[in-house]
């Protein structure tokens, strides 16, 4: 079951890749010993994919996300976005990143939430604006550019916080649970407008979720993990178009891609407990 | 309406109990003194007479809350605000050291809270003495302050500010550290991606989020202030200010000045408690927060 996460040839691919890891491993010391978070971790992300990594809580998803993202630090292997070290490229703001929560400023409107990190990167006010107006309106947030956080629902909230992801125009989007705080129907239509997005704008997605629908629905690639330590068991290509509507969750391909992330998980042990 | 009625309801009932208490405890206190007067004057009142005298000394252990409010009326609106006899002037006299206390003590408290967020050395090394600081009597350091900085020429408004200062820093230190690292971790990872630097994170993050914590801190710091400039004008011979007055009426057994000039020391109290809760409330709106 341990196949390498990369399918792909090491050939003219290596431009194109946009996450390579290998051989990934993270060990946090903490007052019970040491905790594996991640184990001898191998993956190859080429641009445009849509990965999605789904498993149990502590398979050491978000761990792998917040290593691309250079927010925790390997403790063995190594990790290269675009061919820089995570660091280089964290400090070259190579990617937005959505947090579990939209982690949205309250004493900010939606549209200098979304100024925030144009301002940070220092670029100039007209720049700025002109970005907010085209973010919200890739999120479809138009005309709430005055409110306040507290002033939209969940959804609109965790819409806005990808605005603010997406408004530096970097190529790689790592999303942490974007939705999972959000009720079924928020997010349905949110995943239908993530996949709209990412069919308009060419970018490079990682997508951790512990839903299967939604991992098989969005993703071009699915890594399945399992905990004790956190590994990848098995990395799952899609056989679904890019155009898909919401029913295709009946079609009997998707189920069946949805029944082979099920058994991943479970050759996993993750359904132990 | 009905809040406010739901809120004028108890708190005039408290005070309506508080009266009736304080007129007992008027007659109490004050009976032995009048029983005296009484037997050398050769004179038995009747209970109901007694009573009333006990409520009209001149000079009574315990005021009655009528000769305090007549007090505090006459000197309030029936002097000239430049009469030494008037608690406006007195109050002006501490409410500028109150302030200009405070203000200093606002800015030292948030100086010393941004170098121990910020200093490691200073978290470890400041926050101990800053609570020993506190745990001195400032009846015993006012005076030393007080002659310390006449020797260096200073006099006036700025020793007695300073006391003001000393006690105001405090809560507006401990306050400021405490927002100044409110920000959730998830906030700080946000502005990591963005690789923001240390003074970015400082004035985007941690200053919007440590507001709440300033004015809740300023709050308990302005009263601070208060005490501090009555506490300055006791030990200095002081002729303006609440605290001259307090001492003024110790000194000649003044008891209704006394406590006309505690219940003008508490509306300027209440004052300067209500203005810094206007200023959190309009602060609060242009943050973007949600109407209560």
């Amino acid at each position: 079951m341990n196949q390498p996460a990369s399918t792909k040839p090491a050939t003219a691919e290596t431009a194109r890749q946009v996450v390579s890891a290998k051989n990934l491993g993270l060990t946090f010391q903490t007052n019970d010993g040491p905790v594996q978070a991640l184990s001898n971790v191998d993956l190859t992300i080429g641009k445009g994919e849509f990965v999605s990594f789904i498993g149990p809580s502590g398979c050491g998803k978000t761990t792998l996300l917040r290593v691309i993202a250079d927010l925790e630090k390997p403790t063995s292997g190594s990790i290269s976005i675009n061919g820089m070290s995570a660091e280089q490229a964290r400090e070259a703001r190579a990617y937005g990143y959505v947090f579990q929560a939209a982690a949205l400023f309250p004493w900010r409107t939606i549209e200098r939430n979304v100024a925030l990190p144009l301002e940070v990167m220092g670029l100039p006010r007209a720049e700025q604006a002109q970005r907010i107006a085209r973010t919200l309106d890739l999120v479809n947030l138009k005309g709430f550019e005055k409110k306040y956080p507290w002033q939209l629902s969940g959804g609109m909230q965790q819409r806005a916080s990808i605005a603010r992801a997406l408004a530096f125009d970097a190529d790689l989007l790592l999303m942490d649970e974007p939705f999972g705080a959000l009720d079924e129907i928020v997010r349905d239509h949110l995943n239908e407008q993530l996949l709209d997005l990412w069919g308009r704008t060419s970018k490079t997605i990682c997508f951790v979720t512990h839903s299967i629908p939604e991992a098989v629905y969005l993703s071009t690639r699915i890594v399945v993990m399992s905990p004790r330590p956190g590994r990848v068991t098995d990395v799952i290509e899609s056989t679904l178009p890019r155009e898909r509507p919401l029913d295709i969750r009946e079609t009997p391909e998707f189920l069946a891609i949805a029944a082979r992330v099920r058994d991943g998980l479970r050759a996993g042990h993750s359904y132990e407990d | 309406m009905d809040s406010l009625r739901s809120k004028i309801v108890p708190v005039s009932t408290i005070l309506a109990g508080i009266v009736v208490l304080w007129y007992v405890f008027a007659v109490v206190l004050n009976a032995p003194f009048q029983r005296d007067l009484d037997r050398r004057a050769g004179e038995t009142p009747t209970t109901m007479e007694f009573v009333v005298r006990t409520l009209a000394q001149k000079k009574p252990t315990l005021p009655a809350p009528h000769q305090v409010a007549q007090n505090f009326f006459e000197n309030t609106f029936l002097r000239k605000v430049t009469s030494a006899r008037s608690l406006v002037y007195h109050s002006w006299a501490t409410l500028s050291s109150t302030l200009l206390g405070f203000t200093f003590g606002t800015i030292l408290g948030i100086v010393i809270a941004v170098g121990i967020v910020h200093v490691t050395t200073l978290d470890k090394s400041l926050m101990p003495w800053i609570i020993a600081s506190q745990t001195i009597p400032i009846l015993a350091v006012a005076p030393m302050i007080i002659v310390v900085l006449a020797a260096v020429g200073i006099t006036g408004l700025i020793p007695k500010a300073l006391i003001s200062t000393y006690l105001s820093f405090f809560p507006v230190a401990v306050g400021m550290v405490k927002g100044l690292r409110s920000p959730e971790l998830m906030h700080l990872d946000l502005m990591h991606t963005y690789n923001a630097s240390r003074a970015q994170i400082f004035w985007k993050l941690r200053v919007p989020a440590s507001v709440p914590f300033l004015f809740a801190s300023m709050k308990v710091a302005v009263a601070a202030s208060l005490v501090g400039a009555i506490v300055g004008e006791l030990p200095t011979g002081a002729v303006a200010g609440i605290g001259a007055k307090l001492l003024a009426g110790a000194y000649y057994s003044q008891t209704i000045d006394i406590w006309a000039a505690l219940v003008a020391g508490s509306v300027v109290a209440a004052l300067l408690v209500a203005a810094v809760g206007l200023a959190s409330r309009i602060v609060e709106r242009a943050m973007g927060g949600r109407p209560a």
